[in-house]
């Protein structure tokens, strides 16, 4: 009797624990008390993730963490990047201080769950742009940081110039990215019979190429690039002249937060806008009393364009001090002030020809 | 007085009202931790505006997987990427617990072997293998595996088994004639069991010397041998220098090797301690009776000591059946399209993480679930039978 009775109280334990944390999920989602780890709630009665974040007094960041250029920790575990600029340029928009960021490394399987969960308040995480993640998968896309195309990198010495001499070879990639499926949708357009060799995470992915399970390695080119610098010979390896797919790159937020999702949009347009404006890092405290209107309202000094998104007036003016304009992120992580000396190609400003363009500041 | 007694008895200090008590309250615990939980679920579903469903089941997969038993094409549905998925899951289970029961079971012999370096070998090969993780394993298989030189300079072995980065590569029964000859040898084995079994009875029972059923297994065994030889229509892997590929013959890609190396090796370490454990349970009057028949070693372990060790191996071999079988999930590791591998990828691109999942789960149960069956039958089998 005596052990039923413990067992009754264990159980009894159990259940009202139980109840706890169902009685504390409603009010986490619909009011959302601070440093609620779940996904805002739709419909638009719950406070927004900004708010959260705020509270918290830090931004969390989702990145890949592995890429070169991208995102990548160094040896004294400092993050540096493109993509990680862009999280320093947000938390710096509401925060004032760049450092208030923490960073996460999530794999290509990871990523949507650990955002939808609210593991993380965002991904720059080179995540393509697609209709079906737009939608269905329940995401919201900024602007595009990064316009890349689909590549094939292999052996130099292999003698394979297309994608046809790949008939019977194999091709490493990533579980559950957009390469996966346009390798495949490339392959069948031709004609051609390869097989594939999926793996979960990028690192084993690009180990087996490098062991030579695989003649062929297929991602973003950008990624090709930054990867192949890590590779035991870099300079065996070349990048085949094929674009495969677009593959548009940005930052992304959950679905259904408008608030949060703007701040990440207008930080990041805000960033293009100074490369525009030919504002940056070093100049942007001067030009706060310029006599351009244009530019004064951008930083702040003018007009109210920050409020209007719970921020403060000189967000634009933070995020440049924090890491500079579009072209400074640019040549730091990737172009000339990089090991990669990528051209810009696609991704200069509109008025040189390229596809970054920002909406005015108005 | 003692009547008084018992129907003044409260209800708290009645102990056939506790017992029903009881049961009608875990009920109630179980049912609502359930109802907790999926009202939990329904909730959240909605709060994320994603919809219930197994819709996405019918539409294109798009994405290619390494191996396949069945004929499949990326504009197949979703439904046959996880039925394909599956079968290569079924494949290496299959062959992991034949291979492992072998290995394991020879494992656990050697450590009675007469033999001092082989009792040695079995004891630190059980030592080291049970005390790494498996996923570490799989990870220096694939390493080990990666390491075999490119298709070009493949090792072979008697110019008919290719290994390489790419594969091993041996013979295989190929066409109608092959399915035919496979036939034929299960029939010949069939045959050959019989007759053993009635050998045996022959001997035992009539005191005959059982010559004739002899010259019949030797009949059998011949077909059976020749069926083996020619009439199977092997097919050699050949190496084709114009495409830089070896065709023919049976393909085990790397990756499928080293599941099955993987798994295999881990699981026989612990079937070798069961194995181990089960003959040691064997009184040791058991040993001595049957070496004072005059049985040979060999033959003591064989007919007297095995049979009864049986019957301590089967019901904890069964878990590591069930283990093996789950472990398999650890294909995704090393890049093998096991089911579990195919429906991450599904859930990734179709963001229906919690229909997925319980697919999987279904599928994993349903199998464990049939291993126990068949492993419950056999542990019927070999049960003391009272009389």
């Amino acid at each position: 009797m005596h052990k039923c009775g413990s067992l009754l109280v264990a159980t009894f334990l159990l259940v009202a624990s139980l109840t706890a944390c169902e009685s504390s999920t409603p009010t986490n989602t619909n009011t959302t008390s601070p440093g609620g780890t779940s996904a805002p709630a739709a419909g638009g009665t719950s406070q927004s993730r900004l708010d959260i974040i705020k509270q918290r007094g830090k931004l969390i960041c989702g990145v890949d963490g592995k890429i070169p250029g991208f995102s990548f920790v160094n040896e004294s575990g400092e993050y540096s990047g493109l993509d990680v600029d862009i999280c320093k340029a947000v938390a710096a928009a509401v925060f004032g201080d760049p450092n208030a960021v923490e960073f996460r490394n999530l794999d290509s399987t990871e990523r949507f769950e650990a955002l939808k969960a609210g593991e993380v308040d965002m991904l720059s995480r080179n995540t393509t742009w697609t209709i079906s993640r737009d939608t269905s998968v329940g995401l919201e896309f900024a602007p595009t940081t990064f316009y890349d195309g689909q590549g094939m990198m292999v052996r130099q010495d292999s003698g394979i110039t297309k994608l046809e001499d790949l008939q019977g070879k194999a091709v490493c990639v990533e579980a559950g990215t957009t390469t996966e499926l346009n390798l495949t949708d490339a392959m069948r357009q031709r004609g051609v019979q390869f097989e594939t060799v999926t793996f979960q995470q990028a690192d084993p992915a690009y180990a087996a190429y490098a062991e030579g399970r695989c003649q062929g390695m297929t991602s973003d080119k950008s990624q090709l690039v930054a990867r192949r610098s890590t590779l035991p010979n870099p300079d065996e390896h070349i990048l085949l002249d094929i674009t495969m797919s677009k593959e548009p790159l940005g930052p992304v937020t959950i679905n259904n937060d408008s608030a949060w999702f703007d701040t990440v949009k207008w930080t990041t347009y805000a960033l293009i806008e100074a490369e525009e404006l030919g504002v940056n890092q070093s100049n942007v405290d001067q030009l706060k009393t310029s006599d351009n209107p244009n530019i004064k309202r951008f930083l702040g000094t003018e007009g109210d364009l920050g409020k209007g998104m719970g921020l403060s007036n000189d967000f634009a003016a933070n995020a440049i001090k924090a890491v500079g304009n579009y072209g400074e992120v640019y040549e730091r992580n990737l172009g000339e002030g990089s090991q990669f000396k990528l051209p810009r190609g696609q991704n200069s400003l509109w008025t040189n020809g390229g596809l970054m363009y920002s909406p005015p500041f108005r | 007085m003692v009547n008084n007694g018992k129907q003044n008895i409260p209800l708290w200090r009645d102990d056939r009202f506790w017992r029903i008590a009881l049961q009608v309250l875990v009920i109630v615990i179980v049912v609502s931790v359930f109802a907790l939980l999926g009202g939990n679920l329904t909730r959240n579903l909605r709060q994320t505006g994603s919809n219930f469903g197994f819709d996405f089941l019918n539409t294109s997969a798009g994405f290619n997987i390494l191996d396949s038993l069945i004929p499949y094409n990326p504009s197949d549905p979703y439904s046959r990427v996880l039925l394909a998925g599956l079968l290569n899951s079924l494949r290496v289970m299959f062959f992991g617990i034949i291979l492992t029961t072998i290995l394991g079971i020879t494992i656990g012999l050697a450590r009675f072997s007469d033999n001092w370096l082989l009792r040695q070998l079995s004891f630190i090969y059980v030592e080291m293998v049970r005390n790494t993780p498996l996923l570490l394993q799989l990870v220096f298989w694939y390493g080990v595996f990666v390491q075999l030189p490119p298709v070009k300079e493949s090792l072979r072995v008697l110019n008919s088994i290719f290994l390489s980065k790419q594969g091993i590569f041996m013979p295989w029964p190929s066409g109608i004639q092959g399915i035919i000859g496979l036939g034929v040898l299960i029939i010949c084995a069939i045959a050959a069991f019989i007759m053993w079994k009635k050998r045996t009875k022959v001997i035992v029972e009539k005191g005959e010397s059982g010559q004739s059923q002899l010259i019949t297994l030797v009949m059998i065994g011949a077909i059976a041998l020749l069926t083996l030889t020619v009439g199977l229509n092997w097919q050699r892997p050949i190496f084709n220098p114009t495409t830089n590929n070896i065709e023919g013959g049976l393909r085990l890609t790397i990756e499928f090797t080293t599941l099955l190396v993987g798994l295999v090796v881990y699981t026989a370490a612990y079937i070798a301690e069961i194995v181990r454990s089960g003959i040691q349970s064997v009184p040791k009057g058991q040993w001595e009776a049957a070496r004072s028949l005059g049985l040979k070693s060999s033959l003591v372990m064989q007919l007297v000591v095995f049979p009864q060790a049986l019957r301590v191996i089967i019901p904890p071999l069964n878990s590591q059946y069930l283990n093996l079988a789950k472990n398999s999930s650890l294909a995704i590791a090393v890049a093998y399209a096991d089911v579990y591998n195919v429906a991450n990828t599904t859930f990734n691109q179709t963001g229906r993480a919690i229909e997925v999942m319980l697919i999987i789960m279904g599928t994993y149960l349903s199998i464990n679930l049939l291993i126990s069956l068949g492993m419950n039958q056999l542990n019927r089998t070999v049960q003391l039978r009272e009389r």
